[in-house]
């Protein structure tokens, strides 16, 4: 495979190897947001070792993950899907210069009912800075 | 004047390829007392061999160094060739210059370099070497298998044929092991118990198979063809020899709610129990944590109703010591514990079972009756999913790291035969990989999905989650359909992987055999002795030494028999005659060695020595025992006065090589 600019500086900044998957797809067997999802756990893996990095980049996907970390706390390897998702996203901010939620938004979307505590509380999580 | 000859090995490319050997040749042959160097492609062949014989003929060498492999492959053959052509075999030294040498280093220049050091190192210590003669020890004509499964049995059974005394040490009150607990055996269906019991009956009835049930080792001393373990006979409460397993007692015994551990919990049995009707011996033991007698001194109904008078709450474990040639390990396996698996419910849903379990909820003498039944309202399943590598193939931390082996067989043999039993039942297996390599071992598979309609669907279930309604939700990946399944279950299977028994440690130890990261008994090649540990006289049988099946046990359980048997038959052992000796001048009986020794080796003794002024005086001083010693050098680090020395390895021949070294 031809080395893939995108695909080192996502292997980078997740810092997941992606060659120990073993294909059995328990983190897509537990995502709870999978109905929601283009790409699931176990395809981001997988097309993150293809270099299909810009597929996942432009996928709806990426927003879709609640990074409720199931997929890392149950993968019999060790892979992490959920920091591989984060990075895709990260990749996709540094393109476009800004954040695509702000930390002052966050406050807000906690008074909806709606959302999942979860949520916010990954939202703190990547968006603190 | 010393006469040594040099003989460099090219090992095909293996050490010629980044050693330049004609220049090691032409190095050390400006040696100090080297007579003669020649290099040679193959040293081991026979001609190879005939080399070194003409030339020790030739030369009248004193001493031979061959540069070529380690001197645990070929050792041996180059100490035979040389004492063929009358030189002390062990005026033979091994450079290695391949493994430690040539497969490490890429560069040819650094690596001749290296392996003229070597070599260097090697005729220094040839120089000092003194012709050593090896002592016969007798053996032992007894053998000891740890472990009463079908590993021990077989193995016990194949030494007892050949005329051999074996003893068996199980730590339950029968033998029998995890093959007593599975209900049906691939590919071929038949019952456990039907092959098994017989194996069983034979080693009761064998003259030569003596049974320490309900024992343990205790502790090993000694060495190949002359252990000396000591056992420890758990307290059963019940006088084996009085007993006659008629099953009264625990008839009468009013403690009912006692965990059935044969039925791995799923039922009771009493606090007095047989643990199943075909055991050997057929014993009653009384459970100490559940006996009221025992426990507060009211009860004993098992004493009143016992018309042999077997029954005795005095009881205290005893302790004996028996003497071996030879020792088997056959300790099994037992299915991991599912602590770190909560997404699968086990704790929290009876219906969320193991694949042992489910052995017993579908063996005739388990709490069905044989029929199969939900644990939680004993209601009849129609949904059943099983779960693949249940902490098998695990390098998150949570499981193991090896795939179990036996699983993807006995999975596709459960499914088999529920969806023979009640076809109405839907059954689902979620597999990474289906394995089945062995004879027919596929062939079955197949049969699962094709005659028989199994669900065998390629991905993994990520969560079970136990439903109001009794149900259980599973929730998993199809992979080939690119979906995540939603199935309400009745029942749900794990495949738990395997572990080695967990006294496995501690008797290694005792054994002084070693052990891989994962608790198995390491081999002593991994293709060559598959069946010997590294440690002389220990032999591995069955699970314990990696996973495998039932035909894969009994097979190796024979194979360890074989070298049971090929050791016990001779009458003496030629020991190593590199042992250690102490020098009396220089002693100061500190009783240093004697404290490092493993082997119990070193004794001290009063002797009476002249003194410079012409009086005696009585000095206490070490002693070594030739045949105990094993040369491991342990004592002559630890004593401080440098009076403990090892023949063939000595402190003087040590510092040779290291002087050789640094030169």
């Amino acid at each position: 495979m031809l080395t893939n600019r995108e695909k080192e500086q996502i292997l980078i900044s997740s810092g997941v190897d992606v060659r120990k998957c073993m294909r059995c797809g328990k983190c897509t067997g537990t995502c709870p947001a999978y109905d929601e999802m283009e790409y699931h756990p176990h395809e981001f893996v997988y097309m993150v070792e293809k270099g299909e990095i810009e597929k996942l980049m432009n996928s709806s996907s990426i927003y879709k993950c609640l990074t409720c970390f199931a997929c890392v706390e149950r993968c019999p390897r060790g892979v992490e899907p959920a920091k591989i998702i984060e990075a895709v996203r990260l990749a996709v901010i540094r393109k476009q210069g800004n954040n695509h939620i702000k930390a002052e938004d966050i406050p807000c979307m906690a008074e909806d009912d709606d959302t999942p505590g979860q949520l916010v509380v990954s939202a703190f999580r990547k968006y603190k800075k | 004047m010393q006469k040594i000859g040099v003989f460099v090995c090219h090992c095909g490319t293996n050490i010629a390829g980044t050693v330049d050997v004609k220049a090691v040749a032409e190095a050390l042959s400006h040696e100090p007392g080297v007579v003669f160097a020649a290099d040679y492609p193959y040293m081991c062949s026979e001609s190879g061999q005939n080399l070194i014989k003409d030339a020790i003929r030739e030369h009248g060498l004193t001493g031979v160094v061959i540069c070529s492999c380690s001197p645990r492959m070929h050792e041996t053959t180059f100490r035979k060739a040389a004492a063929s052509a009358g030189l002390n075999s062990y005026m033979v030294e091994i450079a290695n210059i391949r493994e430690q040498c040539s497969w490490i280093h890429k560069d040819m220049k650094t690596a001749t370099e290296k392996a003229v050091i070597l070599g260097r190192a090697a005729i220094a210590k040839v120089a000092l070497n003194t012709p050593l003669t090896a002592s016969e020890t007798p053996v032992t004509k007894r053998a000891l298998v740890i472990g009463g499964g079908i590993a021990g049995i077989q193995t016990a059974l194949d030494i007892a044929d050949a005329g051999f005394e074996v003893d068996i040490v199980e730590k339950e009150p029968t033998i029998g092991g995890k093959m007593a607990q599975i209900d049906k055996t691939f590919p071929t269906l038949d019952c456990a118990a039907c092959i098994l019991t017989p194996k069983m009956v034979d080693c009761a009835q064998n003259e030569k198979i003596h049974i320490y049930a309900y024992s343990e080792v205790e502790s090993v001393k000694g060495f190949v063809g002359n252990f000396t373990v000591g056992i420890k006979k758990k307290a059963r409460y019940v006088d084996e020899t009085k007993c006659t397993g008629c099953g009264l007692c625990t008839e009468k015994c009013p403690m009912k709610k006692t965990p059935n551990l044969f039925n791995l919990g799923l039922d009771t049995r009493s606090a007095i129990y047989i643990p199943f009707a075909q055991a050997v011996p057929k014993v009653a033991t009384i459970d100490a944590d559940y006996c009221n007698m025992l426990k507060n001194g009211r009860c004993g109904v098992c004493s009143k109703v016992c018309t042999a008078g077997a029954i005795d709450y005095h009881q205290q474990d005893e302790h004996i010591e028996e003497k071996y040639g030879a020792i088997v390990v056959a300790t099994g396996f037992n299915p991991i514990k599912l602590d770190n698996f909560d997404e699968y419910a086990y704790a929290q849903s009876p219906d969320v079972v193991t694949s042992l379990e489910l052995e017993r909820l579908m063996n005739a003498a388990g709490p069905n009756g044989g029929t199969l039944l939900r644990p939680s309202d004993k209601t009849h399943p129609h949904t059943i999913v099983f779960v693949q590598c249940v902490g098998s193939r695990d390098t998150s931390g949570c499981g193991k790291p090896y795939c179990s082996k036996i699983c993807c067989m006995y999975t596709a043999k459960h499914a088999m035969l529920i969806r023979d039993k009640y076809p109405d039942t839907e059954v689902y297996v979620f597999y990474i990989d289906v394995r089945t390599p062995g004879k027919n071992f596929d062939e079955f598979y197949r049969r699962a999905v094709e005659e028989y309609g199994v669900h065998y669907i390629k991905g993994m279930v990520g969560k079970v989650m136990p439903q109001k309604n009794g149900k259980l939700l599973v929730r998993a990946s199809d992979l080939l359909a690119g979906e995540q399944l939603k199935i309400e279950a009745d029942m749900v299977v794990l495949a738990a992987a395997i572990e080695p028994d967990k006294t496995a440690r501690s008797l290694a130890t005792m054994l002084t055999a070693s052990m891989d990261t994962n608790d198995f008994f390491t081999e002593a090649h991994p293709k060559l002795r598959p069946v010997e540990s590294p440690t002389a006289g220990i032999f591995l049988s069955g699970v314990c030494q990696g996973p495998k099946d039932i035909p894969e046990t009994v097979a190796q359980a024979s194979a360890a028999a074989a070298k049971v048997i090929g050791l016990l038959v001779k009458d003496k052992l030629k020991s190593n005659p590199c042992i250690a000796h102490a020098n009396e001048t220089l002693c100061n009986g500190c009783s240093s060695c004697e404290r490092v020794c493993p082997y119990g080796a070193i004794t001290y003794v009063d002797k009476e020595f002249r003194m410079p002024d012409r009086t005696t005086k009585i000095r206490r001083v070490a002693s070594v025992n030739a045949a105990v010693c094993q040369g491991c050098g342990a004592c002559t680090v630890a004593c401080p006065s440098g009076a403990m020395d090892l023949s063939g390895f000595s402190n003087q021949q040590i510092m040779a090589e290291v002087d050789a070294i640094c030169r």
